[in-house]
């Protein structure tokens, strides 16, 4: 029965947004300030951000030519 | 004529609550049965509530997304540029091309990463995957599957073995092999089945599991030895486009994106969806962990790539600019988590400062859309694939 399915869509509907609205959430202030804090954390050791000697990026390497 | 028969007092045991009363007729999916006044009563008012819970649920849901707003809007102190103020800027970035990897026949779909930080496989159009040195650009395996348009491909953590899929519906896992006269094609398990295309998949932490996305609206995690379907995850009302696995050591869950313009959190072990998000304002091609597990960035058809943040349930930045109007298709973060590169519709990479909400950089060099990409596990270099039948490894 077609009500009978938009019912019980409805129910589970109803149970998921229950459970999401139950989330324990934090101040976007304190979630930002740690967001931040791991990027300062691991600014050191991100290649593509500090860049690191040319020698030891496998890519930024000179690549030999061959010639003979 | 009816009418007539309620003044005849029939007594009996009702058909519905078997005590012995005055019974009338009454017409149920048109069998007749005898029931008590009070079970008649009942029966006739039972209609009317079908249609009260129909409309009361509505209300509730209706009300319950109005109440899930407002909790989060209550946390939403401060904008997190607002909070990077203090943050040095970047400088200016030097990125560029660094190896081209030429081979497919038509567009590259998706790409990954090995774990060794040095091969890649792709995936393309033309029905091909390749495995390639990205150090060398020598192509080290080749397989043609039995179908076009493999959209997802995937490297085992262990660097054996690949996953891969696309309009065949299916994820087959090919072990690599160095031996010549092996035929890698001989050796295909075929793990996931899905009723539609398959657009994204990723091994767990091991090579024993596969987590799936598809255009049937579902996500589904697989054992790979026995091809038994582990877990399913249904909730998003159209095709699932991507999905990513949160860093292992946040837990089991991992965020999914889809046509219905819906960012989903799940429980590996339940199926359960734990959050929702939806603020983008088309279909989201791309979802990406940040590396700390409590946020991941979406891209999408609307031009915005989006970060989210886990703890504050909540969106909290837009990188978006009124000149960018092409579709993000491929997000990935740098290791630290500060830049986003994003590959767009447009053929550009662009590179944002993710605290600051700024763009740093456009990257230039792909001759058609970006559809893929991925930073390297040590985060020394990215690279790119593009419908130009091109990878391209920056850095």
């Amino acid at each position: 029965m077609s009500s009978g399915a938009s019912v019980s869509a409805l129910q589970r509907l109803v149970e998921q947004l229950k459970l999401e609205a139950s989330v324990e959430r934090i101040k976007v202030s304190q979630a930002a300030a740690e967001l931040q804090q791991y990027c300062m954390q691991n600014a050191c050791k991100d290649a593509l951000l500090v860049g690191i000697p040319a020698g030891s990026n496998p890519f930024r390497e000179p690549r030999s030519c061959a010639l003979l | 004529m009816c009418d007539q028969t309620f003044l005849v007092n029939v007594f009996g045991s009702c058909d519905k609550c078997f005590k012995q009363r005055a019974l009338r007729p009454v017409f149920k999916k048109s069998q007749q049965l005898s029931y008590c006044s009070v079970c008649a009563e009942i029966m006739a008012t039972d209609g009317l509530h079908e249609n009260e819970t129909l409309a009361s649920l509505k209300s509730e849901a209706e009300s319950l997304k109005g109440k899930l707003e407002e909790e989060r809007a209550k946390l939403h102190d401060v904008e997190l540029h607002q909070v990077a103020e203090r943050v040095e800027a970047l400088g200016q970035f030097v990125m560029k091309t660094r190896r081209t990897l030429k081979g497919h026949g038509n567009k590259v779909l998706c790409m990954d990463w090995c774990k060794d930080k040095r091969r890649i496989v792709s995936s393309s159009q033309d029905g091909k995957v390749i495995v390639w040195d990205s150090f060398t650009t020598n192509k080290e395996h080749a397989v043609t599957m039995p179908c076009t348009w493999v959209m997802a491909c995937a490297y085992a953590p262990s660097g054996c073995a690949i996953a891969c899929g696309g309009l065949d519906n299916k994820c087959s896992v090919y072990p690599l092999t160095f031996d010549k006269n092996e035929n890698m094609a001989a050796k295909k398990k075929s793990v996931a089945m899905h009723t539609n295309y398959l657009s994204a998949c990723s091994f767990t932490n091991s090579d024993m599991q596969i987590l799936t996305a598809s255009g049937d609206g579902t996500c589904a995690l697989w054992d790979v030895e026995s091809g038994q379907l582990l877990q399913s995850f249904h909730g998003h009302g159209a095709d699932v486009l991507c999905l990513d696995l949160a860093p292992s050591e946040t837990g089991n869950t991992f965020v999914s994106g889809g046509c219905d313009k819906k960012a989903m959190v799940w429980d590996m072990r339940s199926g359960q969806c734990i959050q929702a998000f939806e603020t983008h304002e088309s279909d989201i091609n791309s979802v990406r962990y940040y590396p700390s597990g409590d946020a991941f960035a979406s891209g999408s058809d609307d031009a915005t790539c989006r970060l989210y943040d886990l703890r504050a349930d909540r969106e909290v930045a837009i990188y978006s600019k009124e000149s960018i109007i092409f579709g993000a298709s491929s997000v990935d973060f740098s290791l630290s988590g500060r830049l986003l590169f994003a590959g767009y519709n447009d053929y550009t990479i662009n590179v944002w400062d993710v605290l600051k909400g700024s763009r740093v950089s456009i990257l230039f060099g792909h001759e058609n859309r970006v559809s893929t990409l991925r930073v390297s596990p040590d985060g020394t270099a990215f690279c790119s694939g593009s419908w130009d039948h091109t990878l391209r490894v920056w850095a």
